[in-house]
C-alpha cells in the first residue's frame, strides 16, 4: 500500500451555487465562490493517451484554468495534494435518457380494431412515430438518484434524449452536477435521434421493419418538399422540426447488425450518415460495419453464462446464444482494432453497477485502456460535435473529471471523487492515512515475536498471525483516527494493542497474554509473494482463454471463411438441361460463376473435378414464393395499399431456413411480401448465398417485382370479427382499390413529367412503375372472378400482369390467363383450409401447363421450400405431366415468371452456375440434394455437412463445460432458454415494431413453432 | 368350365380400364383373388409373386403364388402383376371428418370449450360425407384415428373408417382413447411486438399438479360402488383405469416425455406419445417402458436451429433401429392426403422400405389395439387393401388404382377428379386423372 495522506475530507457536495441562475432572487446572504482549485502533484490524464506526471490542474469556475506540468498555480486557490491519485476527465454517456420524462402514447388505440390516424393533436406529421418535434432540453428534469447513480460510475454527463419513436427529437447535453436545469443543461439541441421502433405509438403503421424504413425515406422526401412548397400550402410543426435537424449529428438507435446495415443505406441515399447505437453483435459482421463508415456507440451488457446443468433444458440453448456469450466481450476490442471509432454505453446495462467492471472485461477481452477512455471521453464529445466544451482535460473545458487512487483499470483502483463542473462528489474517501501495507512483519509484544501477513483485499486489510504451517491467528485490527489497535488470541488470552502505523512498521502500549501493560512493535521482515510474479500469472491465464470461431452467418452450419467459386467439373453426370437437348448423359463446367461448357468427355483444367456417374445434375430450383430470410415482418398490411415498402430492404442472411434450403437443391427465391393488403409490397429476389450479406444475396439487375392479393386475406376475412374497418371488406372493393390507385398513379405521373413541383410519392413511385411495365406483378390470389377482375384492371390500365401466384382456380380460367399472358406459381395440392380454396385441385399445374401457361410450383413455406423437387413429381402423379415438364416448374418456370430466364433456370453454357447434383432422378422423394451451387460457389455438401455437424457437437460441448466452470467459479447464471425462430406466412399480421403491451397469451413451447 | 392351374403370370390380361371399374354387385359375390402382385404384408415382410383371396370382407389366405393350387373359376380375379399391394393405411392423430374447411368457423367441430374434457366424443362429429375424406382415401388411406383438439385433455378418439353411410357405420373402434396435451416445458415470453426469448414454463409444475388431481380424483371416483351423483368426466376416465382405453399424451420434448411417461406409470397406465419429435433422443427409457410412439410429420423442419438439418427424416429410422413401435402422422384433414410421403421420407434417409410400410399400417394397428383385425395383410384380417403402380411413398411414380374396406371396393374417384375433368373437357384437353 503506498502511504496517502490526504490533509482534508471533501464533503459529499463541496460547493454548490458556482454560476448560480442570475435571475432568481436570493433569499439571505449572497454566498459567491469562485471555486478556485488547484491539485497538485497528481498523475494527470488530460485525455487518452496523454498522461503526466507530478501534474497540475487547476479549476476556476467550474471550467478548466490550466493542466500540465510547471505550471503556476495562483496563491488564491484552495490547493488540493494528489499526490499518487490519478485524474481523468470524467466519462460521458452518448446514450442516456437521465432526466427525460416516461414517454407516453398520445391516445389509445381503439379497442380491437386499426388506428389508421395518428392520435396526435396539432399540426403534427400524420404518423404518430415520427416526432422530430420532440427537444430534450424542453422536456429535462434533473434527477438527483439517477444522477448519483451515473456519478459514482464516474460519468460527468450525459447526451440525453427520449428513447421513443422513429424520429425522437433532439438530445441535449447534460451534466451529471448539482443544480437546477438552467445550470446542468451544456447544450440545448446536440443531435437528432431516431430509431426502428415505433415506440408508444399507437397507430398501426408501420407494423413491419420494412414499413419502418419507407416511413422514414418517405419522411425525407416530405420534409424536402415542406422546405421548398409545401410549407406555402400547410403548417407541419413536425416537418419543420426535421429541416432544422439537419445539420447536427444523427444517431440511430439499431438492436441488431443487420439494422446498422440497412439504417446505413437510408443515410447514403440521403446524403446524411448516422452515428449507430449498436447492440454489441457488431462483431458478427465487423468488415461490412466498417464499409459503412460509421461510427458506433455501443453497449457493454454482456450475457451471463447459461446455467447448463440440466442436460435436456441446456439442449434448448441455440448454439449461437452460446457463441454469443463467449464472444460478445471480444466486440469492443473488435471494433477498435478494425479502426471504428465507437463510444461506450451504460444503455442496457441490466444493473449500472456492472459498468466498470464489464469494461475491465472488455479490455481483458482485447480492448486497450486508451481505446476505453477515448471511448468513454474524446469520441463521444467528438462525434456529438461538443469536444470544444467537454472530453478532456483541457483549458476552458469543463471541469468533469475523476480522481482515482490508482491508474483506473488496475486491479484494486478506484474512482474516489468526481468533479463536475467544478462540483467535488466524493464517491469514496480515501483512506485518511495509510496503514501498514502488503507483507509479512514481526510483531513484537513484549519479549513475545509473532509472524504477521498483512494483505489487502481491495479497501480493507487483513492481519494474521502464522504459529505455523497449520495454524492461522485471526488479528482485530481497527484503523481510526489515525489510532491502530489490534488484537488476537494467543493460547486462550486476549492480546489487546494500541498505537500508530505507517506503511511499513507500527508501534505502540498495550496488554499482553498475560495482562501486563508493554510495548509492542511492528517491523517489516519481507514481500508477501512476488507482485511480478503475480501478473505474469494472470497474463498466462488471460492468454490461455480460448474463443470460438467466428463464423458467417454467426448461426450454426456458419463458415469460418466465405467460400469463393472455384473451377469445377462435374462429369459423366445425367444432365437435366430444361433446353431442347433435354435429359442427356455429359460433363459439365463451371467456370467464374458461370456454366462455361456441356459436352462428352469435357477436357477442362479444373479446381475441383467430381466424377457423378449415376448422379443427375440440373439447375437450381427457384422458389417463386418464399417468406424465409426475413427480418421483423412479412406485411405492412396495416394500410390497403404499402406499395412503398420492400421486402429487399429487410432480406436477413441469418436464417438457418438458407442454409436447409441449400440442402433441398434451392438456389434462389422471391421472398414476398404478405397477403394482407391488395397492393402490398416490393419483393426481395434473392440467391441463397450462404453467409453472404443481404445485400449480396439480392440478385443485381434482377426485375423488379411487386406483391398483390385477393381475396380473403386482403378482405381480413379471417382475422375476426373485429377487422371490419379497413377498405376493402368484398371483392368489389378490391378492384376499387386497383382502379383508384392506378387512376392516381396516371395523374402523379401527368404532374411529374410537366415539371410542375410536387411531393415525390414512393408509393406512387412504385405505382407509377407498374403502369410503366418496369415493375412486375405477382399476385396472391385463388377464386377465378378475381383473377379475371385484376387481368381486366391491368388491361385498362395499359399493363400485363405477369404472375399469379397460389392460383388455384387458375384451372377455370387457364384460357383467359393465356390471352392475357399472365403466368401461374401454384400450390401442388394444398386445399380445404380456407373457403376460397374449397375448389382447389391437385391438377391445376398440370392443366394450366397443357393450356400454355408458364406455371410454376412455389412452397409458401420455410419447409416444403426444401422439398420443392418433390412438389414438382406432383405434377406427374396428379395430371401425368412428363417428368420434363414436372421440373420446369420448380426451375425454368420460376425463372421465366421472375424475367431472370437469360441467365437463370437451366443448364445452358453462359448462363449463371446455380447448379445442384443430386443423387438419383431429382423428382424423386428418395433423391438428395449432394451438393449445390450458387455463381459457381459452392454452398452445400453433403459430405461436409457431416463434418459440420460433428463440430456443432464440439463447439457446443466445449461451450457448456466452460459454462459449466464459470458457474462453479461462481459466476452468475441465467436460466436456458431458446431462441425464437420465426415461420413468416402470407397471413402474418403481427406488429413488429410497437412496445405496446399485447401479452401473449398463447402457450409456446417448441411444439408448437407458430 | 373348371379347371385347376398353378397360379402363373400373364394367365389373364389386366387391363387399366377394368381396373378403374368398380366391381358389380354380382360380381361381389363371389370371392375375390389377387393375383401376381408384390404383396407388402404390413409386418415387416413381403411375398414377390403373391396371391391373396379374400370373401365376406376377411382376408381367406394369403401365399405366394407358386406354392400351390386354385380353382380361378371360383374367384373375381384381379392381376396385379407389377403392381404393388398394402394393407390400406392408417391415419393416425387426425381431424379428417372434424373439420370441412379450416378458416371457416362453422366448418370446424374438434376443439371444445373447457380444460379437462374427457367425455367428449370424436366419433358423432365425424361427417362421412366430407368432401376432403375421399381425396384422402385415393391416396391410401383406409382407416383414421379421429381425435379431438385442444385444452388438457381434449376428449377421445375413435377409430373410423374411411367410408360410411354415417358415423355408426363408419365407425371401426369407438372411444378407444383419451387425449391428455402435457404442458409446455418451455413457454415464449414477451409480446409479439417484442418477442422475448422461449424460457421455461413457469407455470409447469402447477399444471402437472392439475392432471394428477383430476386423475387422483378420476380414479378414486371409480372405485365408487355407489355413485350418487354421476360425474361424466369422470365417468369417461374408466376405461383408463380398467385398460379399455388408451392415453395418448401429446408432447415432444424429452424430458417432459419422460416425465409424463413416468407420472402415468403411477397409474398403472403406459402412455402413448404423440409428437415425439425429441423422441430419437431417448430411445432407450422408451424401450424400457415399452412406449409406442404417433410420431409427427417427417417432412418437418428440426427442431432447434443446431440440429441436423435432416434429423426429422431421420428419426423414424433410428426409433426402428432401436425397436421401438411408432406410426407415422400428420396433423390436421386435408393434409392426410400426403401421409404416405411422411414414409417415404423416411426411407430417403435410411429406414427399410417395409417398415416404412408398417409404420403407416401394422404399427398404428397395434398403437390403436386393433391388430388383431387390421393392420397387415394376414389371414383372418379385414380385407383392407390398396393396389399400387410404382412405388406408393415415392410421387413420382405413386398411382394408387384399386382398394378395398374390409373387402368392399372404394370409389377413389373425388370432387378435385371430377373439377378437373369438367375443365379439361371444356378446354378439350387430357390429362391423367389416376
Amino acid at each position: 500500500m503506498k502511504k496517502i495522506i490526504l490533509s482534508f475530507i471533501i464533503a459529499t457536495i463541496f460547493l454548490v451555487g458556482l454560476n448560480a441562475q442570475k435571475t432568481f432572487p436570493q433569499n439571505g446572504v449572497f454566498d459567491y465562490r469562485e471555486g478556485l482549485y488547484a491539485f497538485v502533484n497528481a498523475t494527470l490524464h488530460k485525455a487518452p493517451g496523454q498522461t503526466m506526471e507530478n501534474a497540475t490542474l487547476i479549476i476556476k469556475d467550474g471550467k478548466i484554468m490550466n493542466a500540465g506540468t510547471g505550471i503556476p498555480v495562483p496563491k488564491d486557490a484552495v490547493l488540493y495534494d494528489m499526490d499518487g491519485k490519478h485524474i481523468y476527465p470524467s466519462f460521458i454517456d452518448m446514450y442516456s435518457n437521465y432526466g427525460m420524462p416516461e414517454p407516453v402514447s398520445a391516445g389509445s388505440r381503439p379497442d380491437k380494431q386499426p388506428q389508421m390516424l395518428s392520435n396526435r393533436q396539432g399540426a403534427y406529421m400524420w404518423n404518430e412515430a415520427i416526432k422530430p418535434e420532440f427537444q430534450a432540453h424542453k422536456a429535462f428534469k434533473a434527477n438527483v438518484q439517477a444522477a448519483e447513480e451515473m456519478r459514482n460510475l464516474g460519468f460527468g454527463a450525459v447526451f440525453t434524449h427520449q428513447h421513443d419513436g422513429i424520429s425522437r427529437g433532439s438530445s441535449s447535453l447534460v451534466h451529471l452536477g448539482n443544480g437546477r436545469e438552467h445550470e446542468v443543461i451544456l447544450k440545448d439541441r446536440v443531435a437528432h435521434h431516431m430509431a426502428f421502433s415505433k415506440g408508444k405509438s399507437t397507430q398501426s403503421y408501420p407494423s413491419s421493419l420494412m414499413g419502418c424504413i419507407a416511413l422514414i425515406r418517405q419522411t425525407y422526401y416530405d420534409a424536402q418538399w415542406y422546405a421548398k412548397e409545401g410549407k406555402n400550402e400547410e403548417m407541419n410543426i413536425s416537418l419543420e422540426a426535421w429541416n432544422d435537424l439537419k445539420a447536427l449529428p444523427h444517431v440511430f438507435d439499431t438492436r441488431d447488425k443487420l439494422e446498422i446495415l440497412r439504417a446505413a443505406k437510408i443515410a447514403k441515399e440521403f446524403n446524411s450518415q448516422y452515428i449507430f447505437k449498436g447492440s454489441g453483435d457488431e462483431y458478427m459482421r465487423l468488415d461490412k460495419i466498417k464499409a459503412t463508415n460509421s461510427p458506433l456507440i455501443i453497449p457493454i451488457n454482456f450475457p451471463a453464462p447459461y446455467d447448463v446443468s440440466d442436460a435436456f433444458d441446456a439442449m434448448q440453448v441455440s448454439l449461437s446464444d452460446m457463441k454469443n456469450w463467449e464472444l460478445a466481450p471480444t466486440n469492443p476490442g473488435a471494433l477498435a482494432k478494425a479502426g471504428i471509432p465507437f463510444a461506450l454505453t451504460t444503455h442496457g446495462l441490466k444493473s449500472k453497477g456492472d459498468f466498470m467492471k464489464n469494461l475491465k472485461i472488455a479490455i481483458e477481452h482485447g480492448l486497450s485502456e486508451k481505446d476505453a477512455l477515448a471511448a468513454l471521453t474524446t469520441i463521444p464529445a467528438k462525434l456529438m460535435k461538443v469536444e470544444n466544451i467537454i472530453g478532456s482535460l483541457d483549458k476552458g473545458k469543463i471541469a468533469n473529471f475523476i480522481v482515482t487512487n490508482k491508474a483506473i483499470f488496475e486491479d484494486g483502483a478506484k474512482i474516489h471523487q468526481n468533479w463536475i463542473a467544478g462540483q467535488g462528489f466524493v464517491l469514496k474517501a480515501f483512506p485518511e492515512e495509510a496503514d501498514l501495507g502488503e507483507g509479512v512483519y514481526r510483531l513484537k509484544v513484549g519479549k513475545k515475536n509473532y509472524d504477521m501477513h498483512v494483505t489487502w483485499d481491495e479497501d480493507s486489510p487483513k492481519y494474521i498471525i502464522k504459529e505455523n504451517d497449520s495454524t492461522d491467528i485471526k488479528v482485530k485490527y481497527n484503523f481510526k483516527d489515525k489510532i491502530i489497535s489490534l488484537s488476537f488470541n494467543d493460547e486462550g488470552n486476549l492480546i489487546r494493542l494500541s498505537g500508530t502505523a505507517d506503511n511499513t512498521s507500527a508501534k505502540g502500549q498495550g496488554y499482553d497474554a498475560e495482562g501486563n501493560w508493554i510495548s509492542w512493535k511492528v517491523t517489516p521482515t519481507r514481500a508477501l509473494v512476488d507482485k511480478k510474479e503475480k501478473e505474469e500469472e494472470k497474463e498466462k491465464e488471460k492468454s490461455e482463454k480460448e474463443l470460438g470461431d467466428i463464423v458467417y452467418p454467426f448461426l450454426p452450419y456458419g463458415a469460418k471463411e466465405l467460400p469463393k467459386a472455384k473451377t469445377t467439373l462435374i462429369k459423366n453426370a445425367t444432365l437435366w438441361t430444361n433446353e431442347k437437348e433435354g435429359i442427356i448423359e455429359a460433363d459439365i463446367l463451371l467456370s467464374n460463376g458461370k456454366i462455361s461448357q456441356i459436352g462428352k468427355g469435357l477436357n477442362a483444367s479444373a479446381d475441383i473435378v467430381i466424377d457423378a456417374k449415376g448422379k443427375h445434375v440440373t439447375s437450381g430450383i427457384i422458389d417463386e414464393h418464399s417468406h424465409i430470410a426475413i427480418s421483423k415482418g412479412v406485411n405492412e398490411g396495416t394500410q390497403y395499399s404499402s406499395a412503398e415498402v420492400s421486402i429487399a430492404d429487410v432480406v436477413n442472411s441469418e436464417d438457418v431456413n438458407i442454409y436447409r434450403n441449400l440442402s433441398g437443391g434451392v438456389t434462389a427465391a422471391q421472398l414476398l411480401h404478405g397477403s394482407a393488403n391488395p397492393i402490398g409490397g416490393q419483393s426481395g429476389i434473392v440467391k441463397f448465398k450462404w453467409g453472404y450479406t443481404p445485400d449480396e444475396m439480392l440478385i443485381k439487375g434482377a426485375a423488379p417485382f411487386i406483391k398483390f392479393a385477393l381475396g380473403e386475406n386482403v378482405k381480413q376475412s379471417n382475422w375476426g370479427d373485429d377487422y371490419t374497418i379497413r377498405f376493402p371488406q368484398t371483392r368489389m372493393g378490391v378492384e376499387e382499390v386497383y382502379d383508384d390507385h392506378f387512376t392516381r398513379a396516371k395523374e402523379y405521373g401527368k404532374l411529374k413529367r410537366s415539371g410542375k413541383p410536387y411531393r415525390k410519392d414512393l408509393e406512387m413511385e412504385t405505382l407509377l412503375q407498374i403502369l410503366e411495365s418496369k415493375r412486375f406483378v405477382t399476385c396472391h390470389s385463388y377464386v377465378q372472378s378475381e383473377i379475371n377482375m385484376l387481368m381486366k384492371v391491368a388491361e385498362r390500365h395499359g399493363f400485363t400482369l405477369n404472375t399469379f401466384t397460389h392460383i388455384l382456380e387458375g384451372y377455370k380460367i387457364a384460357d383467359k390467363m393465356k390471352a392475357h399472358g399472365a403466368g401461374g406459381s401454384t400450390f401442388s395440392d394444398w386445399w380445404a383450409y380456407k373457403f376460397e380454396v374449397i375448389d382447389a385441385i391437385p391438377f391445376n399445374a398440370a392443366i394450366l401447363d397443357k393450356m400454355g401457361v408458364v406455371v410454376a410450383l412455389n412452397s409458401d413455406d420455410a419447409e416444403m421450400s426444401r422439398r420443392l423437387n418433390q412438389e414438382a413429381a406432383k405434377g406427374v402423379m396428379y395430371g401425368g405431366m412428363s417428368e420434363e415438364a414436372a421440373w420446369k416448374m420448380v426451375t425454368l418456370n420460376p425463372a421465366i415468371l421472375l424475367h431472370l430466364d437469360d441467365k437463370m433456370g437451366s443448364l445452358k453454357i453462359g448462363k449463371d452456375a446455380d447448379v445442384v447434383i443430386w443423387s438419383e432422378n431429382p423428382l424423386s422423394i428418395y433423391a438428395q440434394a449432394e451438393m449445390t451451387f450458387v455463381d459457381g460457389i459452392k454452398f452445400f455438401d453433403k459430405e461436409e455437412d457431416l463434418k459440420k455437424r460433428e463440430e456443432i457437437k464440439i463447439e457446443r460441448n466445449r461451450l457448456i463445460q466452460k459454462m459449466v466452470g464459470e458457474k462453479k467459479a461462481g459466476a452468475k447464471t441465467q436460466a436456458p432458454s431458446m431462441k425464437y425462430q420465426t415461420h413468416y406466412h402470407c397471413d402474418h399480421i403481427d406488429d413488429e415494431m410497437g412496445e405496446q403491451e399485447h401479452k401473449h397469451d398463447h402457450d409456446h413451447n417448441h411444439d408448437h413453432e407458430d | 368350365m373348371r379347371h385347376t392351374i398353378f397360379i402363373i403370370i400373364n394367365l389373364l390380361v389386366w387391363n387399366i380400364s377394368t381396373a378403374q371399374q368398380t366391381l358389380t354387385k354380382k360380381q361381389n359375390d363371389l370371392p375375390i383373388i389377387i393375383m401376381n402382385g408384390t404383396a407388402h404384408l404390413g409386418n415387416g415382410d413381403k411375398i414377390e409373386n403373391s396371391v391373396i383371396t379374400f370373401e365376406n370382407g376377411k382376408i381367406g389366405m394369403i401365399a405366394p403364388a407358386n406354392t400351390f393350387k386354385l380353382d380361378l373359376s371360383k374367384f373375381q380375379v384381379i392381376d396385379a402383376k407389377g403392381k404393388d399391394i398394402y394393407p390400406g393405411f392408417i391415419a393416425m392423430n387426425t381431424q379428417i371428418g372434424l373439420v370441412e374447411v379450416d378458416a371457416v368457423r362453422s366448418t370446424r367441430d374438434f376443439r371444445e370449450v373447457g380444460t379437462f374434457n374427457p367425455s367428449v366424443r370424436a366419433l358423432i362429429a365425424y361427417n362421412t360425407d366430407s368432401k376432403v375424406t375421399p381425396t384422402i382415401r385415393s391416396n391410401g388411406v383406409m382407416l383414421t384415428q379421429i381425435v379431438p383438439q385442444g385444452g388438457r385433455i381434449s376428449g377421445q378418439s375413435s377409430v373410423m373408417k374411411m367410408s360410411g353411410w354415417n358415423w355408426e357405420d363408419a365407425q371401426y373402434k369407438a372411444d378407444e382413447g383419451i387425449h391428455l396435451n402435457w404442458p409446455a416445458a418451455f413457454r415464449r415470453g414477451g409480446w409479439w411486438a417484442a418477442p422475448g426469448p422461449i424460457t421455461k414454463n413457469k407455470d409447469y409444475d402447477e399444471q402437472v399438479k392439475a392432471i394428477k388431481d383430476f386423475l387422483d380424483e378420476a380414479q378414486a371416483y371409480n372405485e365408487k360402488t355407489n355413485v350418487e351423483k354421476v360425474n361424466l368426466k369422470f365417468e369417461a376416465m374408466k376405461g383408463l383405469f380398467d385398460g379399455t382405453k388408451k392415453l395418448y399424451i401429446e408432447t415432444n420434448f424429452a424430458k417432459t416425455i419422460m416425465e409424463s411417461v413416468l407420472f402415468t406409470k403411477e397409474y398403472g397406465i403406459t402412455p402413448i406419445i404423440v409428437g415425439g419429435k425429441d423422441a430419437w433422443q431417448i430411445t432407450d427409457f422408451l424401450k424400457e417402458h415399452k412406449v409406442m410412439i404417433v410420431l409427427k410429420k417427417t417432412q418437418d423442419l428440426p427442431v432447434r436451429e443446431y440440429d441436423d438439418i435432416d434429423q426429422t427424416f431421420k428419426t423414424p429410422k433410428i426409433l426402428k433401429d432401436a425397436g421401438i413401435v411408432f406410426s407415422f402422422s400428420l396433423d390436421g384433414a386435408w393434409e392426410q392426403r400426403n401421409l404416405v410421403f411422411q414414409a417415404g421420407q423416411a426411407v430417403s434417409y435410411g429406414l427399410d422400405y417395409e417398415a416404412a410400410i408398417e409404420g403407416l399400417t401394422l404399427s398404428p394397428a397395434k398403437i390403436l389395439g386393433i391388430e388383431n383385425t387390421a393392420g397387415s395383410l394376414e389371414k383372418g384380417k379385414d380385407a383392407t387393401i390398396i393396389i399400387a403402380k410404382g412405388d406408393i411413398l415415392d410421387m413420382r411414380t405413386c398411382i394408387i388404382e384399386k382398394a378395398f374396406i374390409e373387402g368392399q371396393e372404394v370409389d377413389l374417384d373425388n370432387k378435385q377428379k371430377a373439377l378437373s375433368r369438367k375443365f379439361t373437357d371444356k378446354y378439350g384437353v387430357d390429362i391423367d386423372h389416376d
